[in-house]
């Protein structure tokens, strides 16, 4: 781990929301979030299903637009119309099944909507050998050896898929990172493949916001931890102030599991 | 299995034994594989069935080169659009109606046909445009879209007919073409001389009346070849083809990093329009007419030809190569069964068994290129 790794960084953060609210027509799903996000730090985002996690990063990245509350990138107020507003303001999403097509090439895949062109005459073509070798060295760094980036993406297991996701939004130079359950449709191999390729992101200096149901996969790799529940923020802590079965009976929102942990012997 | 495309480096064996299944995988994972092989197979059955019967003298060979390419024309349309994850169904309606929009005007507006020929391309492509929009507004299948487009264009064709000519056709079109260009350029022979010398050199046949058996390579066979070019070189070497195969692939992920994925299959659907319009004109030039029944069922045709050239009915896979070879098995067939005097309804028969194969050959070569997953 280098420096930047440990310590908070700056004081601005990455990505800061205050009092964030958004209502579908008669449905609250967001109902005052507050969080941030700053340099070389992993924030998890836990909570129960229909907690707002996705309507909330769904803001972050320009598919919703917020009905109120205050929404800063590096300090400045923002407003995205597009995800490609978002995507251009360095914050990158990846979800976790619509990521990547999975019939076309690892290649193609890298730079689908950023294609590299090379010009002939007054025609501009794909320049497929310059995504190849990039593809290629990219996954090399993470560890995925291809044999060859012409493949399809559906050759690739889940997890690496989800690196590859990652490396391609590092590569387009992504400040900001958000996971959207990255981890729960994969083994324990993948998982600990992908959660060790956070951790190298996040030490590159890059802010990361983790989305996960799990909270093992959440302590393994979070530097702070903000748990939603039903629209709201329950609150933030480091991981120096909160332990795991803290953090798990926070996300079930009450004493429920607490209760049902005790009587089913500490099992869950 | 699939485990062993992607290791990480330090497992990864060094045997080169690896590396050839590589490439013989990757031949093998190639979209227009089988298309390939079917026009092998097929012209190997008719080397041997149809020999001595014209087929494959200048003239017999023209005329199925004229067939593979009317098709080709349509089956590029429909092969990116296919890959783009939609269907037109509309196809056939399309050549029928451009015909009307280019014949009315001629005859009966008095306008000259180069007008008229470019209202008709300016029409099919505000019609490709609607039925994109639909589509992608709707997000209803554009199987259904389309097939609402099948009804009304063609209902409009054989009513406009009827108003205007009072009957089916409307004729004459050549009366009214003078010696506009557009008639050469999509009636046209092109390299008539070389055909003429062809023939003095006796390579290929004379008729009775001492001109050369074909008089030159018709301009819709040139169309089919510069139109499955650029769509080859549009699919596979451009940003708009890496666009088309992340909208058909799979449109969430593609939207998710930026791709505009309705704009892409609007465009397509003005594609398709525009193959129609061009298999129009070239009929309509090459007969002086505009037939209310003109590409009836031709949609299909160009369908077929693209799932035999491997495209997959789901989008996201395919080629305009393999488009092509389907047209090219396709022309052969149809003139070879002619040729060989064999009953035509035979020809239904083969059509369909050579569908289901490809589309079972398909579904098995999506499997290997994505690893059994
Ligand atoms: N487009 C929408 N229209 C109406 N209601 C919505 C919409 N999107 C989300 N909601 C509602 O907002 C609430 C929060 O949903 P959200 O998907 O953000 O939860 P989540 O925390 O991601 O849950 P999960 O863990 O199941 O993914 C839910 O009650 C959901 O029904
Ligand atoms: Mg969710």
């Amino acid at each position: 781990m280098n420096e930047i790794a440990n310590t908070p960084a700056s004081s601005v953060p990455l990505i800061e929301v205050r009092n964030l609210v958004k209502h579908f027509g008669p449905v609250v799903a967001l109902n005052g979030v507050s969080m941030k996000v700053h340099r070389g730090e992993v924030m998890c985002l836990l909570g129960d299903n229909g907690a707002g996690k996705s309507t909330l990063i769904k803001t972050l990245s320009g598919v919703h637009k917020p009905t109120s509350g205050d929404f800063l990138v590096d300090g400045k107020p923002v407003a995205f119309a597009t995800p490609r507003d978002a995507l251009d303001a360095g914050i990158a999403t990846v979800y976790q099944d619509l990521a990547m097509v999975p019939l076309t090439s690892i290649a193609r895949n890298f730079f689908m909507g950023r294609e590299p062109m090379r010009r002939f005459g007054p025609f501009k073509f794909l320049d497929l050998d310059f995504a190849e070798r990039v593809a290629r060295e990219e996954m090399h760094k993470i560890g995925i050896d291809v044999r060859d980036p012409g493949q399809a993406v559906g050759t690739l297991s889940g997890g690496e898929r989800q690196c590859v996701a990652i490396a391609r939004a590092v590569y387009f130079g992504a400040k900001v990172l958000i996971l959207d359950e990255p981890t729960s449709a994969l083994g324990v191999a993948q998982t600990s493949m992908v959660l060790k390729y956070v951790n190298q992101v996040r030490a590159r200096g890059l802010g990361v916001i983790f989305i996960t149901h799990n909270v093992r996969h959440a302590y393994a790799v979070g530097n702070s931890f903000t748990v939603l529940n039903r629209g709201k923020t329950l609150g933030t802590y480091a991981k120096s102030e909160i332990g795991i079965e803290e953090l798990q009976n926070l996300m079930a929102g009450d004493k429920e599991l607490q209760l049902l942990s005790d009587e089913l012997g500490g099992m869950v | 299995m699939a485990k062993s495309e992607a290791v990480p480096v330090a497992e990864r064996p060094l045997d080169e034994r690896l590396k050839k299944q590589s490439v013989l995988r990757s031949f093998l994972s190639r979209p227009e594989l089988g298309a390939v092989a079917g026009t092998v197979l097929v012209f190997l059955f008719f080397a041997m069935t149809a020999r001595g019967t014209g087929m494959f003298a200048a003239d017999g060979v023209l005329n199925w080169i004229t067939v593979t390419a009317q098709l080709t024309i349509i089956a590029t349309g429909a092969a990116l659009l296919m890959v783009g994850g939609e269907f037109d169904l509309s196809v056939g309606s399309m050549i029928g109606f451009a015909g009307m929009m280019i014949a009315i005007p001629t005859v009966y507006f008095g306008w000259p046909i180069a007008a008229s020929v470019v209202f008709a391309f300016c029409g099919a492509l505000l019609i490709g445009f609607l039925n994109g929009v639909v589509v992608v507004r709707t997000r209803l299948p554009s199987f259904i879209v389309t097939l609402a487009s099948l009804y009304i264009l063609r209902g409009m064709t054989i009513a406009l007919s009827i108003f205007f000519a009072n009957r089916t056709i409307v004729s004459g079109v050549k009366n009214f073409a003078g010696d506009s260009v557009v008639v050469p350029l999509f009636a046209g022979k092109a390299f008539p001389g070389f055909f003429v010398w062809l023939a003095d050199a006796g390579i290929i046949g004379t008729l009775p009346n001492g001109q050369p058996s074909v008089q030159g390579i018709p301009a819709v066979v040139i169309w089919a070849l510069v139109i499955a070019l650029i769509g080859h070189v549009v699919l596979t070497r451009t940003r708009f083809g890496n666009w088309i195969f992340g909208a058909g692939g799979d449109a969430n992920a593609a939207r998710n990093v930026g791709v505009p994925v309705a704009r892409v299959k609007i465009i397509l659907f003005m594609i398709t329009a525009f193959c129609a319009t061009v298999y129009a004109a070239c009929q309509v030039m090459e007969f002086g007419s505009a037939a209310a029944d003109r590409g009836l069922l031709k949609e299909f045709e160009a369908i077929i030809a693209a799932v035999i050239g491997g495209c997959l009915l789901t989008g996201g896979y395919g080629s305009v190569v393999g488009a092509f070879f389907g047209a090219l098995i396709f022309g052969v067939v149809q003139m070879g069964i002619l040729f060989t005097g064999a009953p035509n309804d035979w020809f239904q028969v083969f059509l369909g068994l050579m569908l289901l194969t490809a589309v079972l050959f398909n579904s098995y070569i999506r499997r290997r290129a994505t690893g059994e997953r």
